[in-house]
């Protein structure tokens, strides 16, 4: 069971949306971001809702997946709109209740609040649910290469991200092993207060840490011996080309952004 | 002419307190194709030798001299490590990348080839191997014996003369064994200079020449026949025979008359049928 999770929350497909250079991609959802904010007005909100449920439509991603992306934040997304409804300062009163009173205006920045942070978190989502982690991590490298000019050290972040994906499922394998070979001895990982369970974890951690370790040596000489050293003089298999697909989306963006820009 | 050239090299492991001596004098070449099997007991020092050959290790004295270059050459370290590849034990340690052709690449990719060229060794590479099929899995949804396949296929996307495999069918089941097996007599049939690393004595049967460690030392260096012939130097060593050629041993022991050693069940059956 524990060996068929999926990594992030990738739903592999091949719509037009997956198939976007994943350098566009990145540069779209901040693109889309912007626009989140700058839209103001009740139409703008709308376009921006049209523009992100076309691009669930095209994308083929089954919608409940976007519904669940948002499923860790329906309680901030609930608190602020409590909190900016109440607790507005100023403007025209709709309706007093004890100390707290609702005001037109507090209502409309609490909406409009809410609608936002709906919008930024379908917008990126969408991003995750349709790149691979590793096309995601290639795109990131990729765009931040110009950062190498200022020693930032864009190829080892990258490596970094790479293997500890690649090492996730093997971890988690390891981890599923120890704890049964653990239980089998009598340790006990679900039962007892909180300190019980705390302390329970260290027959747990403890070899897999160690493991972790000798795994992390061995790795280091295979990827000497086949002439790993850094991010100098590498080239890469995949070439990201850009195409038509990835032009028409920015200038889709682009056109939206100047929209709003125009006050809607 | 001889590819891999090791004279007198001597390595050892500082601790915090003690030196644990691993390699005393080991002298040995390999000739250009030939399919070299070191065989040993666990600390005998064939992995910590195998690691000498592709510069992971430098020796302590003596020199290893590959393809007529010296690992000690600090300028020639990316070059050696091109012309000797190495395969590990541990199949889910060597693989880096979450896709199979990813993976492959690596190499290539460290050693700057262009990126239409990586692509057909790539391919090459995966075709030689007989993972094809797999190019686009995960590394972790595929079985043992096919992880090590693909880490054969990295090895060989860099286009290397010798391959070096330090014991890479000790964490298989014995038919990713076979299939790893299999890889790397195709690859000695093809021209590869092989140097397998293993404490299987069956793995030994299909070599040109075995070279058997002990204490850090080489104690028999011949074909696999004289090497099986030597009953009291195997058992000095700590290995013990596949099971066909310990019979065949007791028989011989026991004064029938069995000829040469036999390697294959077949020879053996042969011999046993010519008894009078």
């Amino acid at each position: 069971m524990i060996k068929n999770v999926t990594l992030g929350q990738y739903f592999p497909g091949d719509s037009i949306i997956h198939r976007l250079d994943p350098r566009m991609k990145l540069l779209l959802v901040i693109a889309v971001i912007v626009l989140i904010f700058m839209a103001d007005t009740l139409v703008g909100n709308l376009v921006v809702l049209a523009f992100l449920f076309l691009t669930i439509l095209l994308s083929r991603v089954n919608a409940i997946l976007v519904l669940r992306g948002l499923k860790p934040l329906w309680f901030v997304i609930t608190l602020m709109f409590v909190l900016n409804t109440f607790f507005y300062s100023g403007g025209t009163e709709l309706f007093s209740f004890w100390v707290l009173r609702v005001t037109e205006e507090g209502l409309h920045n609490a909406i409009r609040l809410a609608v936002r942070l709906i919008y930024l978190i379908t917008a990126t989502t969408m991003l995750t649910l349709t790149t691979s982690p590793i096309a995601l991590t290639d795109g990131l490298e990729r765009l931040m290469a110009p950062l190498k000019v200022v020693r930032f050290p864009v190829h080892e972040l990258a490596m970094m991200m790479t293997i500890a994906m690649r090492f996730i499922p093997t971890l988690l394998e390891e981890t599923d092993k120890i704890m049964k070979a653990q239980t089998a001895r009598g340790a006990e990982f679900d039962s007892g207060n909180v300190i019980r369970r705390a302390t329970g974890m260290v027959p747990l951690l403890v070899p897999l840490f160690v493991s972790a370790f000798r795994r992390a040596d061995e790795l280091a000489f295979a990827m000497e011996s086949r002439c790993y050293h850094g991010g100098e003089g590498r080239t890469r298999m995949k070439i990201l080309h850009m195409r038509y697909p990835d032009i028409i989306s920015a200038a889709v963006v682009a056109g939206l952004i100047v929209f709003a820009a125009m006050g809607y | 002419m001889a590819i891999v050239k090791a004279k007198d090299v001597t390595y050892s492991y500082t601790g915090e307190n003690n030196i644990t001596i691993a390699l005393s004098g080991i002298t040995m070449s390999v000739k250009k194709g030939e399919f070299v099997v070191i065989i040993g007991h666990n600390g005998s020092g064939k992995s910590t030798f195998a690691k000498h050959i592709n510069a992971l290790f430098l020796p302590d004295a003596g020199s290893v001299v590959v393809a007529g270059m010296d690992t000690k050459d600090e300028s020639k370290v990316w070059d050696i490590r091109e012309c000797a590849g190495m395969v590990f034990q541990n199949p889910d340690n060597q693989l880096v990348a979450t896709i199979v052709e990813e993976d492959v690449a690596f190499g290539p990719e460290n050693i700057g080839v262009p990126p239409k060229e990586i692509r057909l060794r790539v391919d090459t590479a995966l075709e030689a191997v007989g993972m094809s099929e797999y190019k686009l899995r995960a590394p972790h949804m595929l079985s043992g014996g096919q992880k090590q396949r693909v880490a054969i296929a990295g090895v060989l996307a860099m286009h290397p003369e010798i391959i070096v495999f330090d014991e890479p069918t000790a964490m298989l089941d014995p038919e990713g064994r076979a299939e790893v097996l299999d890889t790397i007599t195709a690859l000695n049939a093809e021209g590869k200079t092989i140097i397998l690393i293993t404490h299987y004595m069956e793995e030994a049967l299909y070599a040109d020449r075995v070279i058997v460690m002990t204490g850090g030392q080489i104690a028999f260096d011949g074909t696999p026949r004289e090497v099986f012939s030597n009953e009291a130097a195997m058992t000095r060593a700590g290995l013990s025979f596949p099971p066909h050629i310990a019979l065949f041993h007791r028989l011989k022991n026991k004064g029938y008359d069995m000829g040469e050693c036999p390697l294959h069940i077949e020879e053996l059956v042969d011999r046993i049928c010519q008894l009078s």
